[in-house]
């Protein structure tokens, strides 16, 4: 019998960082470049016939919405194909399961992963962005606080749905139903009130929309439209439901 | 605390819907015992490993492992057990050496420690030369001595290796017994599955044969060959055999204690082979070809289903 | 049977429209695999779709009317015929690197064809025909709602089907001939990134012109530039003779593109 020093989370942890040494190049583009280009192409080019959004430049309008949609971006990336990656082809969860680590342990070592991965992104990100002259409020410090619950309110659920399926091509139908529409027409690029009353539901529905307005509010220094507790209320509710089920899909396919 | 049996199973049953896999089997296995459960794919062998692994519940019946209750206590198990799965689950982006010390951390232990053991069982399962390298360009004999390695990283109680050698070749097999024979001759408790008698033959002190999700036969290699079969096997070809082996038996009636007429030869049992092969040529009959062999848990196998292991 | 024989490898040496045809069809099988493949198909022309609504028409909100080489047009108007490129190149490209690649490395699906008479060119005509019909799908749905949406009039919708075939032709057969390059999946990331980027700055959300020289410049070496200019042009009605300029471009891209990609087949798999 050995002496547990180390919280089996941590050990899920420490072998997520252990892969991401070895592939963190390729990472850097998605999480870090491609905002970038985003923030050039459609914030400065098209912004040059916006002009100006809500009192503020259309630049400085969409650095928190594609800031949020990144953290999107990052959640979707690491907890779809990765996650059923580790129990049909590599089967590391499975060789996980032999050892005292548990269900929830694998579930938390990878959230708290990829919390990391998104805050390393989002701080590079609001770096760029200080040079664009594009956040407006010493508050912007707190956007990276909104992302962190952001991913996991992206993460946990995904990562279930990544736990109960058996087939990868439902990670292209979530992308192309889920994932970009909420993207597109959660408030990024224009405010959700533009958009039909019949659909503008769909968007409140999103927890992107959760994120996007709270980290807008922190960049340009205001205050939301709805209480800010309701949108970390409702982020929180699908933190907290996503955890529960993907700790229940783990140990479902873990124990027969 | 020294009797006590490190796996206890009574009336143990796995189902699946309506399959069920292992239909009420007893089990004990002693401290610094070889076990075997031996059998074809689908016997159940795989299943009874899982629920002894604690990563399946079972259906119903008493398990124990190690004292403690799988259902209630399988971290304080698993953190005292060393798993080869059937299936390498070797982590394919991570070194030879990385997957040691990542599962060790796994256990708890400290950096230090985990480095400390992956190089001694690198050295162990003599994989030092390829420490910094991938996983993937190993053999599958490279493979399966990783993760025999990576199962006794914790330095387990129990080690469970289910099915260690299939689809090896000849030789990786032969130096993988040979790693194994090093570590029950430690006295770690071995616990397999195999499909092949010879590897049962070599490993196991004990051994369950298993058939249909039940156990149809339990004891040493030899007892079990003592019981089930002859001291010696007699093989026979004709060269018209193919459709003629029942007339042939038949003929052969009384030559040793047991005739078995297969598709391809007919087997007989006898205590002394050189004796009932005289008593066949006196009996003028010609076979093709002739082997006179020691009984194996093939024959067991086949005097106690009726039908021959390999599948 | 001695006649066959010593027929054949003149025969062989043709390409056969036979022996394509016997790619695609394989290519057609594959797609019985289940419905899941079917949707995911189906549902790849949403994306460009999802693009014209929220920057065209979102976005397009509050750009209002857009003046471009003095022709004034909505924002929308603007941006619809380059999500049609873009979807044309995207539809086919998806094809033709990952599922390429894909049936050239791991699948081995390539050797198998070798094995018979199918020659690497028609292996590579077969899938790129196959990859363009798909593209092609998606942009002939794209049409219609431009139509409906009132961004194209019908003919010329007409007009710029053919162009949105040869944009996917010219992009399957560079996709294809990159794909015989490419190491592993890590080597996606960067074509996803190089895609992506192009679709950024192609003048598909605001008018290369407004880029500095230097930048513009590029952009006009760079492919999808070209494929969204002429098809831009065609919905717009504005065709002119620059247009044969962007048609030039893209028959280089699907010479350039089958010769190469064949080229390699041939070296990596008939040695």
């Amino acid at each position: 019998m050995t002496a547990g020093t180390l919280h089996p989370t941590l050990a899920v942890f420490g072998r997520q960082l252990a892969l991401y040494r070895r592939l963190w190049q390729a990472s850097v583009f998605s999480s870090f470049v491609l905002p970038v280009l985003f923030l050039v192409s459609i914030g400065i080019g098209v912004g040059r016939y916006v002009g100006t959004l809500e009192g503020v430049d259309y630049l400085a309008w969409i650095v928190p919405g594609v800031l949020a949609s990144t953290v999107l971006q990052i959640s979707m990336g690491e907890s779809t194909y990765a996650v059923l990656g580790d129990f049909k082809w590599s089967r590391a969860y499975h060789a996980m399961r032999a050892t005292p680590v548990r269900p929830v342990d694998i579930v938390c070592g990878h959230l708290l992963y990829l919390v990391l991965r998104a805050e390393v992104a989002v701080v590079a990100f609001l770096l760029v962005v200080v040079f664009f002259g594009g956040l407006h409020s010493p508050w912007s410090l707190v956007a990276p606080l909104v992302c962190a619950v952001l991913t996991v309110a992206t993460a946990a659920p995904v990562t279930a749905f990544a736990a109960a399926i058996d087939h990868d091509s439902y990670f292209a139908l979530l992308y192309r139903f889920v994932v970009i529409p909420s993207t597109l027409f959660a408030g990024v690029f224009f405010p959700v009130e533009q958009l039909p009353a019949v659909v503008r539901p769909l968007a409140y529905a999103s927890p992107l929309w959760h994120g996007v307005e709270l980290c807008r509010a922190a960049t340009l220094g205001r205050v939301t439209a709805w209480p800010p507790v309701v949108h970390v209320g409702y982020l929180l509710l699908w933190a907290v439901g996503g955890v529960t089920l993907a700790v229940l899909a783990f140990k479902r396919r873990l124990e027969d | 605390m020294a009797d006590q049996p490190l796996i206890f199973a009574r009336d143990l049953v796995k189902r699946f819907g309506d399959f069920t896999a292992v239909n009420g089997i007893d089990l004990e296995v002693a401290p610094g015992e070889a076990f075997g459960f031996l059998g074809p794919n689908g016997a159940g062998k795989s299943s009874t490993m899982r629920m002894i692994g604690c990563v399946s519940v079972p259906t119903s019946g008493q398990l124990r492992i190690l004292g403690m209750d799988p259902a209630r206590e399988g971290t304080a198990i698993r953190a005292r057990l060393g798993v080869c799965p059937q299936l390498d689950n070797l982590d394919p982006d991570l070194t030879v050496r990385e997957n040691l010390t990542t599962y060790a951390r796994y256990f708890g232990l400290s950096r230090a420690e985990s480095g400390r053991r992956a190089d001694e069982l690198l050295e162990f399962v003599r994989l030092s030369d390829r420490a910094k390298g991938k996983v993937e360009p190993l053999s599958g004999g490279m493979k399966r001595r990783l993760t025999i390695a990576r199962a006794l990283v914790n330095e387990p109680d129990l080690v469970l290796l289910d099915e260690p050698t299939t689809g090896l070749d000849p030789q990786a097999r032969h130096l993988l017994w040979e790693r194994l024979f090093r570590l029950k001759q430690r006295g770690t408790t071995l616990v397999l599955t195999t499909h092949y008698m010879d590897e049962a033959e070599q490993l196991c002190d004990r051994l369950v044969v298993m058939d249909g999700g039940k156990i149809i036969a339990s004891g040493s290699p030899r007892s079990l060959i003592e019981t089930y079969s002859t001291a010696e096997v007699l093989e026979l070809r004709f060269p018209d055999g193919l459709d003629l082996n029942g007339d042939y038996a038949a003929k052969l009636e009384g030559v040793g204690e047991r005739i078995d007429p297969l598709p391809d030869r007919v087997l007989v049992y006898a205590d002394d082979g050189d004796a009932a092969l005289a008593e066949v040529h006196r009996r003028g009959l010609t076979p093709s070809s002739v082997l006179v062999r020691r009984s194996t848990l093939e024959d067991v196998f086949l005097q106690l289903t009726g039908r021959t292991l390999v599948d | 049977m001695l006649t066959t024989f010593v027929a054949s490898p003149a025969r062989v040496t043709r390409v056969s429209s036979g022996r394509v045809g016997a790619v695609i069809n394989r290519n057609v099988g594959a797609l019985r695999s289940g419905p899941s493949y079917w949707i995911v198909l189906l549902s790849g022309f949403f994306e460009p779709l999802l693009y014209l609504l929220s920057i065209g028409v979102g976005v397009g909100a509050l750009v209002g009317a857009l003046t471009v080489d003095g022709r004034s047009m909505s924002y929308a108007a603007f941006v619809a015929p380059a999500m049609l490129a873009v979807s044309a190149m995207t539809g086919v490209l998806a094809e033709t690197t990952f599922n390429f690649f894909h049936k050239f490395k791991y699948a081995k699906t390539f050797e198998a064809v070798l094995a018979t008479p199918v020659r690497p060119i028609e292996i590579a005509l077969g899938e790129l025909v196959w990859a363009v019909t798909r593209g092609s799908f998606y942009t002939a749905i794209f049409l219609v709602v431009m139509a409906v949406m009132g961004l194209t009039t019908p003919g010329l919708a007409l007009a710029a089907f053919p162009a949105t075939v040869l944009v996917g032709l010219a992009f399957g057969a560079v996709g294809m001939a990159v794909s015989t390059l490419m190491r592993g999946w890590q080597d996606f990331d960067l074509l996803n990134i190089g895609q992506f980027a192009l679709f950024l700055f192609s003048g598909t959300f605001s008018p290369v012109r407004d880029y500095p020289l230097v930048m513009e410049i590029l952009i006009q070496v760079t492919p999808l530039y070209h494929a969204v200019e002429l098809v831009r042009a065609l919905c717009l009605g504005a065709i002119g003779l620059g247009s044969l300029v962007h048609v030039a471009y893209l028959a280089v891209m699907i010479a350039g593109g089958l010769w190469f990609a064949s080229r390699r087949l041939t070296r990596m798999l008939c040695v």
